[in-house]
């Protein structure tokens, strides 16, 4: 391989894991301060301007706390579990695409770590993958709590994983391309005569409810936290686990979040398309400035999402475990199983089947 | 039975209809709710910094007045100490000497003045009780202490001091 693409891909993953790491590190602060927005307080604002030192001083924190190891616990399994939580969470991001070619002179630098053409298939097993570093985590602690935790975890995960397939089927037959360039690229027409407006979540709004329905749940956050609510469920699967090892569980459920918003901007709201793309390209705009602002659009669009999270962490209750089981296998799988349903028939009636 | 309010209601347990049960209008109802107070006026007072102003009625820490020429008032009646509820006003009466006029104003004074703070219940009675106008929970909130002695406060810490002119 070319030495140069060696360098180029080598910088591409360590912005990707640096932006990733300094999200998920702001966005705890971000959601103790939107916390307290949505609760008519200030939060935390006291370290540095608006509180921006807060994260650091929770890590200095995290570090410094005591180290307890359980006697009886799997020394190494113990360790192992929040390691292969963050591993898990920070390599989804490998495979998405964040924005257009950057070309400069000769050189096009393609915005995206892998351009695998089964990307999709990649961002599920990664998120499967996830479920050990809750189990292990639970298991090793050799805690009937923290396994009990574990499994509603893990039967939480593996449950909620396959409505999200089902409902990712919908789209894959819209877009029929599995690669998450492909289907970026596929949301890039026009709608209602507006270009680069031909996103997913107009042509497949119920998938797009399911989807993220099933993404709160994969991310374990509020209304689905029954796995790591810190103080109502006996904390969960990371109860043994102290200092920097619940640091690192916390940590990669914020560089979930960040992923997930990415992967769900990316599939459902056009990624790095916006609205009025063309217009600006036949206007004589140079393309590497369309692409930053694609990746501005990005952002945005994954600013959002991440703001959702935290939204509707401060407006709906957690489920009750029985509920949370009904609604994924009574409610999600079939719809989404009606959902594949429908759009098979109506894209036979258009004409897109032959 | 007739009830006494007239208040009553019959609790209905309708079964709930198509959009109640998937939920959806209401966690949009609910996600409105919240969007709401995120833009609400906070009711956070940065507190070591700013301080929320006492209602007028506030009772604070007790204060022994002094007069305009700066002599205490107290001449330690008594009444203060009759009227608390909490018992935890003690005094001792002293006479003023010759050459106390500029200190005392009457020809009693309390020679010790000791209020426990552990007891006092803040009613306000030796304020109403205080003939000579001398004694006024007009102080702040009484700070924390790690020692129980310390929360005997005496006329060192209870006389106003001295006005500056």
């Amino acid at each position: 391989m070319e030495l140069s693409i060696i360098i180029e891909k080598f910088l591409l993953i360590t912005v990707v894991l640096v932006v990733s790491l300094v999200v998920a590190m702001y966005m705890t602060l971000v959601e103790r301060r939107f916390a307290a927005f949505f609760q008519d307080r200030l939060g935390p604002n006291r370290a540095g301007p608006w509180g921006i030192l807060q994260p650091l001083a929770d890590g200095v924190k995290l570090f410094t706390k005591e180290e307890i190891l359980p006697a009886n616990a799997n020394k190494l399994l113990f360790i192992v579990g929040p390691s292969l939580a963050m591993f898990t969470a920070t390599i989804g991001s490998a495979v998405i695409p964040w924005g257009r070619d950057l070309v400069l002179g000769d050189r096009v630098i393609s915005l995206q770590v892998a351009d695998i053409n089964i990307g999709l298939l990649y961002i599920f097993g990664v998120v499967s993958l996830g479920v050990y570093g809750m189990m292990i985590g639970g298991w090793a602690s050799n805690n009937k709590y923290s396994l009990m935790g574990a499994i509603r975890a893990a039967s939480q995960s593996i449950s909620y994983e396959i409505a999200m397939g089902l409902a990712i089927i919908a789209i894959l037959m819209v877009t029929g391309t599995l690669s998450l360039r492909g289907i970026v690229e596929g949301q890039s027409s026009s709608l209602m005569g507006i270009s680069g407006l031909g996103w997913n979540v107009f042509y497949q709004p119920v998938a797009f409810l399911i989807y993220l329905i099933c993404m709160f749940a994969e991310c374990n956050r509020t209304p689905f936290d029954l796995p790591e609510c810190e103080s109502e469920l006996v904390a969960g699967y990371h109860t043994e686990h102290s200092s920097m090892k619940l640091g690192f569980y916390l940590f990669a459920e914020y560089i979930n979040m960040f992923v997930s918003s990415a992967v769900v901007s990316a599939l459902f709201f056009g990624g790095y398309n916006f609205p009025g793309q063309d217009a600006l390209a036949a206007s004589g705009v140079h393309a590497n400035i369309i692409t930053i602002i694609g990746l501005a659009a990005f952002f945005l669009k994954i600013a959002f999402f991440l703001f959702l999270f935290v939204w509707v962490r401060w407006t709906i209750p957690r489920f009750r475990y029985d509920q949370l089981m009904r609604l994924g296998w009574n409610m999600l799988v079939p719809l989404a199983i009606a959902n594949i349903g429908i759009t098979g028939v109506v894209m036979y009636l258009t004409g897109h089947i032959k | 039975m007739e009830s006494l309010t007239n208040r009553k209601k019959v609790v209905e347990q309708k079964p709930m209809t198509f959009l109640e049960r998937i939920y959806l209008p209401a966690i949009f109802q609910g996600l409105g709710i919240t969007m709401k107070h995120f833009f609400r006026k906070k009711a956070t007072i940065q507190y070591p910094d700013v301080k929320r102003e006492f209602s007028t009625n506030f009772r604070g820490i007790h204060s022994l007045k002094r007069d305009e020429e700066g002599r205490e008032r107290c001449t330690a009646c008594g009444l203060c100490a009759l009227s608390c509820p909490a018992e935890a006003i003690t005094m001792i009466a002293a006479e003023r000497k010759p050459g106390e006029e500029a200190l005392y104003r009457e020809e009693k004074y309390a020679a010790t003045y000791e209020i426990n703070m552990l007891r006092c219940i803040f009613c306000g009675f030796c304020e109403e009780a205080c003939p000579k106008e001398a004694i006024y929970l007009d102080g702040d909130i009484p700070p924390a202490n790690f020692d129980r002695d310390n929360f005997i406060y005496g006329k060192d810490k209870l006389v106003e001091p001295i006005h500056k002119k």
